[in-house]
């Protein structure tokens, strides 16, 4: 008795010291309030941004962050969004929409005028739904769902999974590229489903046949033996991969060690393959992906970014960090057009800039007069990038 | 032919679930203690070697000895720290508790070094493929490697524990703990030579997975490390011809299970056999059964 | 007052904190004290402080270790989020169709206990634990792969995707595999989560100091002995087994539908989930419901107030997490403790009576 009642003594006081920390904080977000309706206000405008930056998901969360960040300060040095400063405030979701939920109303407390995010699927639906309660402006730059931009409020960099898995059957069909496909995919994930479906959907319209379809889960991501052995029984001669680059470079891997090298087609995520740190290039050898971005592209204005990212976080710039910092050039442009001022409540801005969202366009590093429906989709072409000696080749 | 494929592959797979199992069955059979953060000091092994290897380019037999020291310190600096003062709390599941921690310390601290971004992990295995029935069946050097560590290793550690004085100390101090220890054994010292040798194997296992499954984030070893602990239940936590047997059973019927039942559903099917071996058979398969008396 | 016995008074003071909590909380939100971030935290904060005294009832009082709580959250998290959504349009009625979604997911929930328990209760300590997290695992995996439509001809389902539900034009996926239930309604409120914890305190403390309650200890403390005098082993095992489980399908409830999207990962209604919630037990105190409550309350404040240290902020937390658990646990710092406590005390006892 004596030791619980120790026990709890301590869990009170640790209690204590949580709230008073809360307490702070509620300070803080408290004179955010007072400053946003003040007269001394106006000074900076506010985005914030979510993603997972812990956890099994980081990878992508810190590539938006990193090109979020660059965009920011490139707007800051250039004078800013008509001439006011522009503040980044990057939020940990852990791929989690709970976690998700609880960094937006961080965002909030701290006075955001619009929201670059959420990175991944499930939480942006989630905080979308809350955003849309409080009229917040939102830009996802790569949650691929369709229900992310459900909402007036909510638009997106990147494509949406149907459209992902649509143009990549056409792609494959019209192209002739193979009879026999098989697909693998991760039947545990959003964004690899969402794909798969509208791939084996659009395959019947189209002039091959899916001869094999394995999935694998987030539980059992390291061995892909079975299900390479499964479309390679099934004589495959293209092998469709609508994943992430990290499973993919396995996949590529455990082929090669089969003997099995039927085409590989990927989507947006395998854009970043050729980054992974210690991965023989020579395995990506024709493989085909569909991606909006390739850093090795001649023009000036995707040169300037992958230069200047690489000298900033010495890493080449995968499609994630493209999406992101288009994602907030195009806040920025929609701010402008919209005329936003700092001093507006974050409804006011929201309003202003759904409308000027369809109006602009900008020519970012994933599309050249990219511009937006109000439906909150892009409209942009998706290109087909092909791997040749160890480097991204786009494919006409 | 898939058919031997598949159960090469199960084989390769259950290995490594092995060498996993065997720290899990260990500490547990000495200290009675479910050690969480054993999937993830075979993450931080994986990342010395390939650190040691790109960075400071060590050859690749120089980075595993490396990478085995190292953890070698760090799962003794664990248990002295983290778990020994929790061995004789109220509860058991306090220390159960503290590992926990301890993996989610591991797993931040890999994150900051480390970073997010995957990493491949080149193979130190030199062993070239073996190419069978005309190209039909292939075994990658690294299967080979690690079903013959796997034997090296449980071997010798059967010789170890059966002849040396070490050895029998420690199966004394999982026998009786406070008998043990009248007769003059160094429990604790016993015990922080089984976390040693637990975390050696580790490292050892962190770089055989990496090595047949090159890809390495913070989060590589947490995964695997449940699966082992699985395994090791399998076969009858605290035997170690039982963690041999259980992980490549495991491995087995994760690629059998995948390969002709459905590839979604591997994970409720392994789940599955657990469930109905543990109820048949309820202290696993190699289990010691002890009546309980009052 | 003086009437009352010392287990009654134990127990108002638990209701009586969980309550004064609850108003010091709504006055601050009422006078616009409290962050976004607080108001948002209070609905999913209920739901921990079902999740960890339910489980308190399986760890503390029944003295099994399960390590699959979350799948019994999860199973009452879906079970009710597609009551909801199929009834959104059948039942405008919010309050009523909470309710009902409330019965639904504590029901099934229990019932998932009972069918989980019958055969694993057999088993004892580490092996019932490594079960139930591979029962946990199912769940999730299960979930992951159901797809069900429903469209003029009724429900469809399938394992494999949404296509071969073979959906007539207009029909809708109301759970889509690892995309879940998407649109569920949000009805869930901080007030009718506390009123949940009070009923889950009354439930689990009316629990223990009744008949079944003391007979569900002794199993804990000695089964050959409880057994001897000639009771119910299964019977009893099982009871507790599956009130936490159902009380756990309430926690799941609410937090359905608190959130806009249902997805079953690893994170939410895995094994990481059920480790969480067993942290949040025996961090306050195993058998100690008031401890399960507070823990609950700042192990999930923690990482959130931590933010401020951006990059830090899971690493301070894993390491907070490991102190505490030696400050609170280590026998040589309770010694300490006591130690201390005791000089303490005999110094007030001192100062006493030089006063007297």
């Amino acid at each position: 008795m004596k030791m619980k009642k120790a026990v709890s003594a301590i869990l009170v006081a640790a209690m204590a010291v949580t709230l008073m920390a809360g307490c702070g904080s509620k300070a803080d977000s408290g004179s955010d309030k007072a400053a946003d309706s003040g007269s001394e206000s106006g000074s900076v405008f506010k985005i914030g941004a979510i993603g997972p930056v812990t956890g099994g998901a980081a990878v992508y969360g810190e590539a938006v962050k990193n090109g979020a960040e660059l965009a920011v300060k490139e707007i800051n040095d250039a004078g800013g969004i008509g001439g006011v400063q522009v503040e980044l405030k990057y939020e940990d979701d852990e791929h989690d929409p709970e976690k998700a939920v609880n960094a937006y109303n961080t965002l909030k407390d701290w006075g955001m005028h619009a929201l670059l995010g959420t990175v991944t699927s499930a939480p942006c639906v989630a905080v979308g739904e809350v955003a849309q309660t409080d009229n917040t402006f939102m830009l996802t730059p790569s949650g691929t769902a369709v229900e992310c931009v459900q909402y007036d409020n909510a638009f997106r960099v990147c494509f949406s999974d149907p459209m992902q898995g649509l143009e990549s059957a056409k792609y494959i069909g019209e192209k002739g590229l193979a009879k026999k496909v098989a697909a693998i995919y991760d039947s545990s994930d959003v964004y690899s489903t969402g794909i798969y479906e509208a791939f084996v959907k659009e395959a019947e319209n189209q002039d091959f046949e899916i001869v094999a379809a394995e999935a694998f889960t987030a539980e059992a991501k390291t061995d892909f033996s079975v299900q390479l052995q499964k479309a390679k029984d099934a004589g495959a001669e293209l092998v469709f991969l609508p994943f992430y680059y990290t499973e993919a470079s396995l996949v590529l891997k455990q082929a090669a060690g089969m003997n099995f090298s039927p085409i590989f087609f990927g989507c947006d995520g395998m854009d970043g393959i050729l980054a992974v740190e210690g991965f023989d290039v020579n395995l990506a050898n024709n493989l085909m992906f569909m991606s909006p971005f390739t850093p090795t592209s001649e023009d000036e204005t995707i040169q300037k970014f992958v230069k200047d990212y690489d000298e900033a976080y010495g890493q080449t710039p995968n499609q994630f960090a493209a999406d992101a910092y288009d994602g907030i050039y195009a806040i920025k442009a929609a701010m402008e057009t919209g005329e936003v001022t700092a001093d507006m409540s974050p409804s006011d801005v929201c309003d202003a800039m759904k409308e000027a969202m369809v109006e602009i366009s900008i020519d970012g590093v994933t599309a050249k007069g990219l511009t937006w429906e109000a439906s909150g989709e892009p409209s942009k072409e998706p290109m087909v990038v092909k791997i040749e000696d160890g480097d991204y080749a786009v494919v006409e | 032919m898939s058919f031997i494929s598949y159960l090469i592959n199960g084989i390769s797979l259950g290995s490594v679930y092995a060498i996993i199992a065997l720290g899990y069955t260990m500490v547990y059979g000495i200290a009675k203690m479910l050690n969480f953060a054993h999937g993830d000091v075979i993450m931080i092994g994986a990342y010395v070697v390939m650190t040691a290897i790109a960075g400071a380019g060590l050859s690749p037999l120089l980075a595993v000895l490396l990478a085995i020291i190292f953890c070698t310190i760090l799962g003794v600096v664990i248990e002295s720290v983290a778990y020994r003062p929790l061995l004789n709390a109220a509860s058991s599941l306090a220390v159960l508790i503290t590992a926990i921690g301890v993996s989610y310390l591991l797993q931040n601290l890999a994150l900051l070094i480390f970073g997010a971004n995957t990493k491949s992990f080149s193979s130190v295995v030199p062993a070239p493929a073996l190419v069978l029935a005309g190209g039909n069946l292939t075994i990658s050097g690294e299967t080979m490697v690690t079903i013959a560590s796997c034997i090296v290793i449980m071997v010798g550690l059967t010789l170890f524990i059966k002849k040396s004085k070490a050895g029998q100390a420690m199966l004394a101090v999982s026998e009786d703990k406070g008998a043990a220890q009248l007769m003059g054994v160094n429990v604790n010292g016993t015990i922080a030579l089984t976390f040693a040798i637990g975390s050696a194997l580790a490292a050892v296992a962190g770089v055989l997975l990496c090595s047949a499954y090159p890809s390495l984030t913070p989060y590589t070893g947490a995964m695997p490390g449940i699966k082992a602990f699985v395994a090791a239940v399998f076969g009858g936590i605290g035997s170690i011809p039982g963690a041999l047997i259980g992980g490549i059973l495991l491995g087995v019927i994760e690629i059998f299970g995948k390969a002709y039942i459905s590839s979604q559903m591997a994970d409720a099917i392994v789940f599955g056999v657990l469930i109905i071996v543990l109820i048949v058979k309820p202290t696993g398969i190699l289990g010691k059964n002890i009546q309980e008396k009052v | 007052m003086k009437k009352m016995s010392k287990t009654t008074k134990n127990n108002m003071v638990t209701y009586l904190m969980v309550i004064v909590i609850f108003i010091v909380v709504q006055l601050l939100v009422s006078t616009g004290n409290v962050s976004s971030l607080l108001q948002g935290l209070l609905v999913p904060l209920c739901a921990y402080i079902i999740l960890a005294v339910s489980l308190n009832l399986t760890v503390g009082i029944l003295g099994e270790l399960s390590l699959g709580h979350a799948g019994f959250m999860c199973v009452g998290a879906f079970t009710s989020a597609f009551f909801s959504k199929c009834m959104v349009e059948t039942i405008p009625v919010t309050g009523l169709r909470y309710f009902l979604a409330l019965l639904i997911g504590a029901a099934a929930a229990g019932i998932c206990g009972i069918l989980i328990g019958i055969p694993v209760l057999r088993l004892k300590g580490d092996y019932l634990a490594i079960v139930t997290l591979a029962f946990g695992e199912i769940i999730k995996n299960i979930v992951n792969v159901l797809f069900i439509g429903r469209d003029e001809n009724g429900f469809h389902f399938s394992t494999k995707d949404s296509l071969s539900l073979g959906l007539e034009d207009g029909g809708k996926v109301i759970v889509n595999g690892p995309q879940g239930i998407t649109g569920t309604p949000k009805d869930s409120t901080f007030v009718i989560g506390v009123i949940l914890i009070l009923i889950t305190l009354f439930i689990v403390l009316n629990l223990m100091h009744s008949r079944s309650g003391r007979a569900i200890m002794a199993i804990r403390d000695n089964r050959i002995a409880a057994e001897s005098v000639g009771i119910n082993i299964t019977k009893y095992k099982l009871m507790a087994f599956s009130i936490s489980a159902a009380l756990a399908g309430v926690a799941g409830v609410i937090y359905a539908h608190n959130l806009a999207t249902l997805t079953a990962q690893p994170k939410n209604f895995g094994y990481n989930m059920s480790i969480m919630i067993l942290v949040f037990v025996v961090l306050g105190g195993i058998g100690n419901m008031r401890g399960s409550i507070l823990a609950a309350i700042i192990l999930t404040l923690l990482p959130e107030l931590l933010r401020a240290l951006s990059d830090y902020r899971m690493l301070i937390y894993a390491v907070v997490l490991i102190v505490m658990m030696l400050f609170n646990w280590s026998p040589k710092a309770i010694e300490w403790r006591e130690k201390y406590s005791a000089k303490f005390r005999r110094k007030k006892n001192n100062s006493a009576k030089e006063a007297a």
